[in-house]
This record gives C-alpha cells, sequence and structure tokens, in this order.
C-alpha cells in the first residue's frame, strides 16, 4: 500500500500540470494527475522509443478507476515520489490485493507454465487487460461470458501463436468457434447467454491440464463436467454401459469427448456428427463395425448418407446397454420394436436378420459364412479360368496378327 | 468338327473386295434391342452400385455423390434393375413362344443352334488352349461359341441370383413375411458378389472375347447392327458357314450393309458403355490392390486429437491476435 501523505505531496506537484492537462485527465483522481501529465500524451513514448501512453478515460472507466486507486498503488515503485521516475519499472504485482486469486492461478497450467520460465503463457494482464480491467460481469469485460471465447482465442485459437507457445490440442480456439456451443455463443438472441465458453468446461483461476487429476476436463471428471449443463443426458449415461463401466473404475470406457470431441461439438442430428460417431464406436467396437459395414445400413453410411441406421439409430446413444440385457433396445425383447421405428411393419421374422452376420464366423452365421466360401470359390474360378483364357488367346492372336501383318489374317 | 471344312483361305482379303462385302443375318431386331436395353440398363446398375460395394473407397462416395446421392442412386439403380427383369421375362417369353410356334422345342435344346452346352464345346475348349500355346489349328466354331453361350448362361444365372437378391433386399419388409431373417444376410452378400462377378466378367472378359481382341478391336459392331460380314462369317464360324451353305440357308439370310444408324448407336452408345466398363474394372482393381481392413481401426484413437478432421477455416473471433506483441 502507498503512502498517502506521500501521494498527496505528489498531487501537489502535480497541480501545474492539471491546467495543461486534457478535460478527460481533469476527471482522473487526483492523486493520478502527476503520472498522467506525461503519459496522457498520446505519443508518449520513453527512452527507448516504446509508447507509455494511458488513454485516462479508459482508466476510470476500469474497475480500478472506479474504485478511484491511483496509479502508483499498482506501479508501487513510483511511490518514492521522484518525478520522473525510474526509465524500467517493475512488473505489477497483483497478489497485493489479489491475494488468493493469485494463489490460485499459480496451480493452474498458466502459473505452472510460467513458473517453468515459459514466458508465452498467459498472467492477469493477458485475460483482464491493464490500465482498462472490468468486471466479469461488465459486457465490455474480456473475461465477460461473450469475450472470453476471443480472450483464450488470442492464443488458443491463432495457428502462429499454437505454433510458437506448441500449446495442447492445436488450434481449439477455431474448433469451438464451429462447434454447437461456440454457435450458441455466436448467436443474436437468449441463447447467447446459454453458450458455454472456455471457464464454464476449464475454469477461471483453476483452468488445469487434462492429465490433471483436479483438472475439471480430466478423463475422470468430464461426465461430471458437462453433466453440470446435460443433467438429463448425464443420468441416462450413468445408467447406461459406458457409464457403468466408468463406475466400476474404468476410466478407458468412453466419456462424452470420446465421442462428440472435446472442442468441436457438433448438433447430434447433424450428418457430419453421425457419420464421425459410428467411427468413433468402431474405434473399440472393431469386430462389430467390420460387420456394420457388411451391410446396407453401413454401405450406406460409409459413402457419407445418414437416412439409414447408425449404431445409436439401434443401440441408443448415452443409454446403451448389451444385447443381454432386457433393458437394451438391441435385447430379444425389444429388438423387433427397435426394427419398427424404421421398418414401420416389420415382423418377428424381420426381426431375426442379424445385423452383425459375420461371414469369417461359422458358429454365429453358418449359412452365411457357406455363402460367402461358395461365393469365394465361384469368383476365383470364374477369373482364374477366363483370366488364363484372355492372356493366352491374347498372346495367340498377337503373335498371329504380328506374322500375318494384315487386318484379317486370323491364320497361323 | 475341327477338319471337316477348308475353306478360311477363301475370304476376299483386298479393299476393293470389302467394299463390295456381302452380308448375312446375325440377330434378329429384337435381339438387338433387347441387348441394348441390358447393356444401358446393366451398366445404370453397375455404376449406381458399385459405390456401394465399395463404400470405403473415396472414389465410391465422390461417384455417388456425382450420380446424384443415395436418393437419386438409388432410384437409378432400380429404374435399371426393373427395366433388366423385363428384358429377361420377355427374353424367356419370346423362347417360349418360338419353342412353341417353330414346334422345335428340342432344336432349341440341343443342337448347332442350340445355347445349351454341347460336347462338342468341350472339344473346342482343348483346341482352343492348343492353339493358344501353338499346339495345335485354331479351332472351327459354329453358331455359337462356348464362351459366347458361358457368356449367355452367366446372364441367366445372374438374374435369378441378383435380381431375386435384390428383389429381396428391396421389399424386405414383404419378403420377411415368409421368409426367415438370415436369408437378407446372404442375400446382400450374394448381391453384392454376384454383382463383382458379373462386372468384372462383362467389363473385361466379355469385353476382350467380343470386341477389344485384336481381330475385332475396337469394337465388333454385329450385335448393333445385326448382320456379319462374309469373310467374318466364314473365317470365325466356318462350321455354321458350311452348315447355311450344305442346307441351302445362306441366300435367305443375305442382308444389306449395316444401317448407318444402328452403326453409329454401337459406336457412340456401346463405346460409351465400353468405356465406362473398363472405368470401373479400373476403379475395382484399384480398390483390391488398396484394399484396408474395414472399420476405420485407429482412424482417430490417438489421445486427444479431435474426432473430427478440421472444417473449414473459421474466424476466431474479434480480438484475436491484436495484443499478442505484449504477451511475452
Amino acid at each position: 500500500m502507498v503512502h498517502l501523505s506521500r501521494l498527496f505531496l505528489l498531487c501537489i506537484l502535480g497541480c501545474g500540470g492539471l491546467l495543461l492537462a486534457l478535460p478527460a485527465a481533469a476527471a482522473a483522481p487526483a492523486g493520478n494527475d502527476t503520472c498522467l501529465m506525461c503519459h496522457a500524451d498520446k505519443d508518449a513514448r520513453n527512452g527507448q522509443g516504446q509508447p507509455i501512453a494511458v488513454d485516462p478515460a479508459r482508466f476510470k472507466a476500469s474497475v480500478h478507476g472506479e474504485m478511484q486507486l491511483t496509479c502508483v498503488m499498482c506501479h508501487a515503485d513510483v511511490a518514492d515520489g521522484k518525478v520522473p521516475h525510474a526509465d524500467k519499472l517493475k512488473p505489477v504485482d497483483c497478489k497485493g490485493c489479489h491475494e488468493k486469486a493469485v494463489a490460485e492461478y499459480r496451480g493452474t497450467v498458466h502459473g505452472k507454465a510460467r513458473a517453468d520460465g515459459r514466458t508465452l503463457a498467459a498472467s492477469c494482464t493477458d485475460c483482464h487487460g491493464t490500465h482498462d480491467i472490468r468486471r466479469a460481469k461488465d459486457p465490455a469485460s474480456p473475461t465477460n461470458h461473450v469475450n472470453l471465447e476471443a480472450t483464450c482465442s488470442k492464443c488458443h485459437g491463432s495457428d502462429a501463436y499454437v505454433e510458437k507457445a506448441k500449446l495442447p490440442g492445436g488450434n481449439v480456439g477455431r474448433q469451438y468457434h464451429d462447434s454447437v456451443h461456440g454457435k450458441l455463443l455466436a448467436g443474436k438472441g437468449p441463447e447467447r447467454q446459454m453458450g458455454p465458453e472456455c471457464t464454464d468446461c476449464h475454469g477461471t483461476h483453476d483452468i488445469r491440464a487434462k492429465d490433471d487429476p483436479q483438472s475439471r476436463v480430466h478423463r475422470a471428471r468430464v461426465p461430471e463436467t458437462c453433466g453440470s449443463c446435460h443433467d438429463a443426458i448425464r443420468a441416462q449415461f450413468t445408467g447406461g454401459q459406458h457409464g457403468k463401466l466408468r463406475q466400476q473404475g474404468m476410466t478407458g470406457a468412453p466419456g462424452c469427448n470420446d465421442c462428440h470431441s472435446a472442442h468441436d461439438i457438433q448438433r447430434h442430428d447433424l450428418p457430419r456428427f453421425q457419420l464421425e460417431a459410428i467411427k468413433q464406436c468402431g474405434n473399440c467396437h472393431q469386430d462389430f463395425i467390420a460387420t456394420y459395414r457388411d451391410t446396407f445400413h453401413g454401405k450406406v453410411t460409409n459413402l457419407g448418407y445418414t437416412q439409414v441406421a447408425t449404431c445409436a439409430a439401434c443401440h441408443g446413444a448415452h443409454e446403451m446397454l448389451p444385447a443381454s440385457d432386457p433393458a437394451s433396445k438391441v435385447s430379444a425383447g425389444n429388438r423387433l420394436k427397435t426394427c419398427q421405428a424404421c421398418h414401420a411393419d416389420a415382423s418377428a421374422s424381420f426381426a431375426s436378420w442379424d445385423p452383425h452376420a459375420n461371414k469369417h464366423d461359422r458358429a454365429r452365421s453358418p449359412l452365411y459364412y457357406w455363402a460367402a466360401r461358395f461365393m469365394e470359390v465361384l469368383l476365383i474360378g470364374v477369373f482364374g479360368f477366363f483370366g488364363i483364357h484372355t492372356v493366352f488367346w491374347f498372346y495367340r492372336s498377337l503373335r498371329v496378327r504380328l506374322a500375318a501383318g494384315r487386318p484379317h489374317g486370323e491364320k497361323r | 468338327m475341327s477338319t471337316a471344312v477348308e475353306v478360311t483361305g477363301e475370304q476376299p482379303d483386298s479393299v476393293a473386295a470389302v467394299a463390295t462385302q456381302r452380308y448375312y443375318r446375325r440377330f434378329a431386331p429384337i435381339e438387338r434391342v433387347m441387348h441394348a436395353l441390358l447393356m444401358l440398363t446393366f451398366v445404370g446398375c453397375a455404376l449406381t452400385g458399385m459405390p456401394l460395394l465399395f463404400s470405403d473407397q473415396a472414389w465410391a462416395a465422390a461417384l455417388a455423390r456425382l450420380v446424384g446421392g443415395f436418393e437419386t442412386t438409388t432410384l437409378i439403380h432400380h429404374l435399371c434393375a426393373v427395366v433388366m427383369i423385363t428384358v429377361f421375362v420377355a427374353h424367356v417369353i419370346r423362347l417360349c413362344y418360338r419353342a412353341l410356334e417353330s414346334g422345335n422345342a428340342l432344336g432349341m435344346l440341343w443342337g448347332q443352334d442350340s445355347m445349351v452346352p454341347q460336347p462338342q464345346d468341350i472339344v473346342d475348349i482343348w483346341l482352343h488352349f492348343k492353339w493358344f500355346v501353338g499346339k495345335g489349328p485354331r479351332p472351327q466354331f459354329g453358331r455359337w461359341t462356348y464362351w459366347e453361350k458361358f457368356d449367355y448362361w452367366a446372364v441367366f444365372w445372374g438374374m435369378f441370383i441378383i435380381g431375386g437378391s435384390g428383389l429381396l433386399l428391396w421389399f424386405p419388409v414383404f419378403f420377411a413375411n415368409f421368409l426367415p431373417g438370415w436369408m437378407f444376410n446372404i442375400a446382400t452378400l450374394v448381391h453384392g458378389e454376384e454383382a463383382l462377378l458379373a462386372v468384372g466378367f462383362i467389363f473385361t472378359f466379355h469385353f476382350f472375347n467380343g470386341h477389344l481382341r485384336p481381330e475385332k478391336f475396337p469394337m465388333d459392331t454385329v450385335i448393333f447392327s445385326g448382320v456379319i460380314p462374309e469373310h467374318e462369317l466364314v473365317d470365325e464360324r466356318p462350321v455354321e458357314y458350311a452348315r447355311l451353305v450344305r442346307e441351302g440357308r445362306l441366300e435367305a439370310i443375305a442382308a444389306p450393309a449395316p444401317a448407318r444408324g444402328a452403326l453409329l448407336f454401337g459406336w457412340v452408345v456401346g463405346g460409351t458403355a465400353l468405356a465406362l466398363g473398363v472405368l470401373t474394372v479400373v476403379l475395382i482393381l484399384y480398390s483390391l490392390v488398396l484394399w484396408r481392413p474395414r472399420g476405420g481401426r485407429g482412424l482417430f484413437a490417438a489421445v486427444g486429437r479431435s474426432p473430427f478432421p478440421a472444417g473449414p477455416p473459421g474466424r476466431v473471433g474479434p480480438r484475436s491476435s491484436t495484443r499478442l506483441a505484449t504477451m511475452t
């Protein structure tokens, strides 16, 4: 804290400047007038030629200006009253007032990186600004809900910066911007307030790397974080097989972001998401994606069209359960109803079709297995015979033609 | 039979002789129309069906998009299938009618005019292979060669297998009223595999045997014009020529030179079918050579990577990178 009597002295010294200063400067707290004698000049530069201008109006509009703080409260090393002050000032330390916030920051991924000497990592001013710091609830604040995307994207949405600082996840700002969350936030209406921005998932002064168990986006905590808004879905997920496996301690079981991605989350009814979700299922369920691709459904979706059944169409999305569970959409009791969702007049016989028949699995699909073997023999037989037949014929015809050297000379 | 006739050296060879060429009728107009319809619908089914069979290939998605997307390819596939099945049914009806009308059903089932394989065909295959390797003279063929009969019966068999399984897959709910579910698994399999066989066969061996081999290159127009030049009849089907002469029927099938329209159709439409077919075979071979196990294994499995490929570059917000310089 600055000694008030010294400050007062500075004020008196600055009285002359009051007359010369801009009208806006006159509105600034009296204690700052001395500083503004030099710094209010828009073109003011220090000895190294760097701009040192401070806009008094912006400072006044800031939360610190509103509280009538003086310059030297932050720039404490000017407080000895000597003007002009030393050419190089110490960096401002916010801890003096914001002790708790700074202590929290030290534990974040940004704070740790700074402590490791990686100066590209964000500090207080990178998010909050300097002389123009505003309250987060102020719509003009860079930390306001509607501005946080742009604030984080200064680094995490810049290809050049991502590369320079080797930021994890790449250009997540761009991915987020095109996501369903980003589109909500970019909207004009009241939905804008509903669109989650970066800090809603990652936290503010507690942003941690995703491999940190305390992180809100750590594998084990993702369903909880997403569920803070999507609580109905979280309940479904918890009752589904993936959720059950997680409760048994298998954090390797898929969580929200394994199917939906972290930043590039798309609407579930968009083909782009549905087609990619099939591939995500196939990453783990490899046998089943292979047999699915043997079916008409699997081939049509593979071509990029979603008018046919996807994995989730039959199995459900968050609530999927193994076929052995009577509550499953594909259990013996529910299967027909599931088929009828698309094939309205489907019969029990129709539903006995095997969506995952495996032509290499004689035990599961014996007739299908033998049909596949028969077709293999047929194709190899026909192509083999006529392949040899054609190669020999071509060879002989060519020789005959070359020997005869005339258009219809087919004799040997 | 290969020693029965000795006429192969007598056909006219000079340009003048070809110009005054005599022609004989080989295909009736209805047969040419049927072949043309079969050809067009076959190419139509192939181009709209192959993308599904090779759905994991980039060209398949591109081709499906080019034709007009899933709904359009399905519509074209079904339309072509209906026309093709109609042609087939018309052909079978015509066979029955001819058998009744001529009163010689046996002649259609056996003998030189029959499409039914004869013992002589086995001999011809053997002799043909001997000629291929230079161990004998070229065999003397009759009205229908063994490879032409194979083509014919391949279509016949294919109509039942592909057509039948195709109808099952088109109307699964209806057919499931009296067929078990596993039939649809097998229908999917055989429809695709048999189609691959048919497409692979027609677009390579049929094209080679009928059109692309050195004696015919680039195209044999007989199926479009319906008439065969005398020298070809004598040279390629000497047994048939001799039989026509012997039975005094040769003059009865003498025909005028090929109609311009028929030849134009053959060159343009037939040539297009030929080109599309060869392209399809190239794509199939490309896919089979570059075949990857299906299932998208590991495509986006790397932990932390977005499962979605980078979309079009989007804006990152109005304030991006404005203050980067101060962030050191």
